[in-house]
């Protein structure tokens, strides 16, 4: 009982423990429930009218997607209509989407994306083409650095766990680019990727004598993300390879004695031995890869701002562009909203995945 | 028994280096090129691309692009503006993280299980998910300074300051390297009548230096590196913008690669310079975030 007495103290563990935590509850979680509360609103940065309540609204706005089957046009014998090149010539989409009483579930709808089935074209519409866009590519980011990444790391922290003398000065190497900000980074790599000047070209283009033909890495909409992606990963692999060594320097020496004793070859080493000592390793390099990329919004905004074709639009570039850039306070909620969710989910479903089993 | 050949050990060993080296380059090579380029004139730099020339100095070497870049952009305000915004951040950081973590681990007392869960709950709310009704948040709080009470935080230091202080990841490492710290010290001094807060300052601060060594790094460097996204929204005038976001100026009308490069390399060298003194301490603090509690 005495020993309670003496760290039991409520006035002074509040005083010392209410500077930070209220620092955390105003900046943190106050601004984290005003995100779902503004998502139901139409709140403005600054607007003459009181804000109102309007429910889902603006996820409806965001998330609407249709399904619009087109036949295509047929003359007055019901012969189908066809162009020069023999393609069949199909009603237009805002024909369906703009003021159509028979459709008013499409009104105010864009073309997504669509393809032929038969003689009809199938066409999906979206409320918010952009976003989807967005959407889109900020998991198609993530699906591509998670693994990626992550494999790349655990690589590279197998080859600095070698035993040779000056390893540890590669490991500084490696871990060089972590230090430099992603600003730094995505401008420097702007010059890189350039298509006239650019390093990334002259380099290819010596190393195939010539034979390639230089582009530009981030002017194109099918190497724009990929061009991104590749110099994430060289940024902050460096990060990941420390974590994966610091949990590889928990594997007892000894058991890496027994596996040579009983003449396993370097891969049986690894998927018995140096793997399962690695599984919260693991869960953890995969969950903060995960969290880190859905974020992703300096490279797009020094790099490419979201184009071309909006091939590079992300979540958090396109909320920072609605509720900074168009003052669209519960436009960019919404979005902010959307996003912590699906980072939830995922970390929880990568928690459930890796679980232990027993 | 195998024997071991030295000449196959030896040519195993040279591959073993050569594919060290190899990945060296890679992570080298950007960083280099960025330097090099930064102290040629701009015709010769985009020339020296096509050759190994861009990785080294040579040619017409000077500090040009440095003036160029100082008179186009007030550069050595926005490094004062950072080195203000990080020193004032790190150091309100450390010293209000450090005293909640104290209370988390040393003191009891009624409500503390529940604050410490919902403070590291917050270890789940990335920063972007926030920004945006943080944003419309200080745009309405009250402020009294030197220039009397004014409506809104926009556009100062403060704005840029006081929302990084407290984060779950600082008082997190704070708690568990508390934790490993015995306890009888808190508990002997206790006996013998010393306060909480000489205890803090005279007991268990002075034990903390490897942990206020990894806060000051990790916080340092989001603070420098990473701060782009909050001040680009918060901060409109000029004399309160970070380095990160100054970097607006070398993208009007024509890119002026040189002078882009020395900026880059202005802002980024001490870092590196200061990582490769420091570099075991670094590492280790980027490790340390990686044990799970």
């Amino acid at each position: 009982m005495a020993r309670s007495r003496l760290t039991e103290s409520n006035a002074a563990g509040w005083g010392f423990a209410l500077p930070a935590f209220a620092l955390v509850a105003t900046f943190i979680i106050l601004p984290f429930f005003f995100a779902f509360a503004f998502s139901l609103t139409n709140q403005r940065l600054i607007s003459p009218n009181p804000t109102e309540y309007v429910g889902f609204q603006n996820y409806r706005n965001l998330l609407g997607l249709g399904l619009l089957r087109i036949a295509p046009v047929r003359d007055d014998a019901g012969e189908i209509v066809r162009d020069a090149n023999g393609a069949p010539k199909y009603p237009r989409v805002r024909t369906f989407t703009r003021n159509n009483p028979d459709y008013p579930q499409y009104q105010g709808m864009r073309e997504w994306f669509g393809w032929r089935s038969g003689d009809d074209r199938v066409v999906v519409l979206a409320r918010d083409v952009i976003f989807m866009k967005a959407l889109v590519n900020t998991l198609i980011f993530v699906a591509v650095v998670a693994p990626v990444q992550g494999g790349l790391a655990l690589v590279l922290a197998l080859l600095i766990n070698q035993k040779l003398r000056g390893i540890n000065v590669f490991r500084t190497i490696y871990f060089m680019p972590v230090v430099v900000s992603i600003v730094v980074v995505s401008l420097l790599w702007r010059f890189i990727y350039d298509g006239n000047d650019g390093l990334l070209n002259n380099i290819i283009g010596a190393l195939t004598f010539g034979l390639f033909e230089p582009r530009d890495w981030l002017g194109d909409p099918g190497t724009a993300l990929g061009a991104i992606i590749a110099m994430s990963i060289w940024q902050a692999v460096g990060f990941h390879m420390v974590i994966w060594l610091s949990g590889l320097q928990t594997i007892p020496p000894t058991l890496y004695e027994v596996a040579r004793i009983e003449g396993a070859n370097a891969w049986q080493t690894f998927r018995y031995v140096t793997w399962p000592g690695l599984r919260n390793t693991a869960i953890l390099v995969l969950i903060v890869i995960t969290m880190q990329a859905f974020a992703i919004f300096a490279q797009i905004d020094v790099m490419t701002n979201g184009g071309p074709l909006d091939s590079t639009q992300t979540l958090v570039f396109q909320a920072v562009e609605r509720g900074y850039g168009k003052q669209d306070i519960s436009g960019g909620s919404v979005i902010s909203v959307i996003l912590f969710l699906i980072v939830l989910s995922i970390s929880l479903l990568q928690r459930w995945l890796t679980r232990e089993r027993h | 028994m195998a024997v071991i050949d030295p000449a196959n050990h030896g040519l195993r060993l040279a591959t073993r280096y050569a594919v060290l080296v190899l990945v060296a380059a890679i992570f080298v090579l950007p960083l280099l090129f960025m330097v090099m380029s930064s102290l040629k004139p701009t015709d010769q730099l985009l020339n020296d691309t096509s050759s190994l020339r861009a990785f080294l100095p040579v040619g017409d070497i000077s500090l040009q692009n440095y003036y160029d870049a100082f008179a186009r952009a007030p550069i050595g305000l926005f490094v004062f503006n950072s080195i203000l915004v990080t020193v004032g951040t790190v150091s309100l950081s450390l010293l209000l993280c450090s005293l909640a973590a104290f209370s988390f681990t040393f003191l009891k007392w009624r409500g503390k299980g529940l604050l410490l869960s919902v403070t590291l709950a917050t270890l789940i709310i990335p920063f972007e998910t926030i920004a945006i009704p943080l944003l419309l948040l200080v745009s309405k709080l009250p402020w009294i300074g030197l220039e009397g009470f004014r409506i809104g935080w926009l556009n100062s230091y403060h704005v840029q300051i006081i929302p990084w202080i407290a984060d779950a990841l600082t008082i997190f490492l704070f708690v568990q390297y508390f934790k490993d710290l015995p306890e009888e010290l808190v508990e002997a001094a206790r006996v013998a009548g010393a306060s909480w807060w000489q205890v803090y300052v005279r007991i268990i601060m002075p034990l903390s230096g490897p942990v206020i060594a990894t806060g000051a790094i990790l916080k340092s460097l989001k603070m420098y590196n990473e701060q782009y996204l909050w001040p680009l929204i918060v901060v409109q005038q000029e004399s309160y913008r970070p380095i990160m976001v100054g970097l607006g100026y070398f993208f009007q009308l024509q890119v002026a690669w040189g002078e882009v490069m020395a900026y880059l390399s202005l802002i980024t060298v001490p870092v590196l310079v200061f990582y490769l003194m420091l570099q075991r301490a670094f590492i280790a603090s980027i490790a340390s975030t990686g044990v799970k509690g």
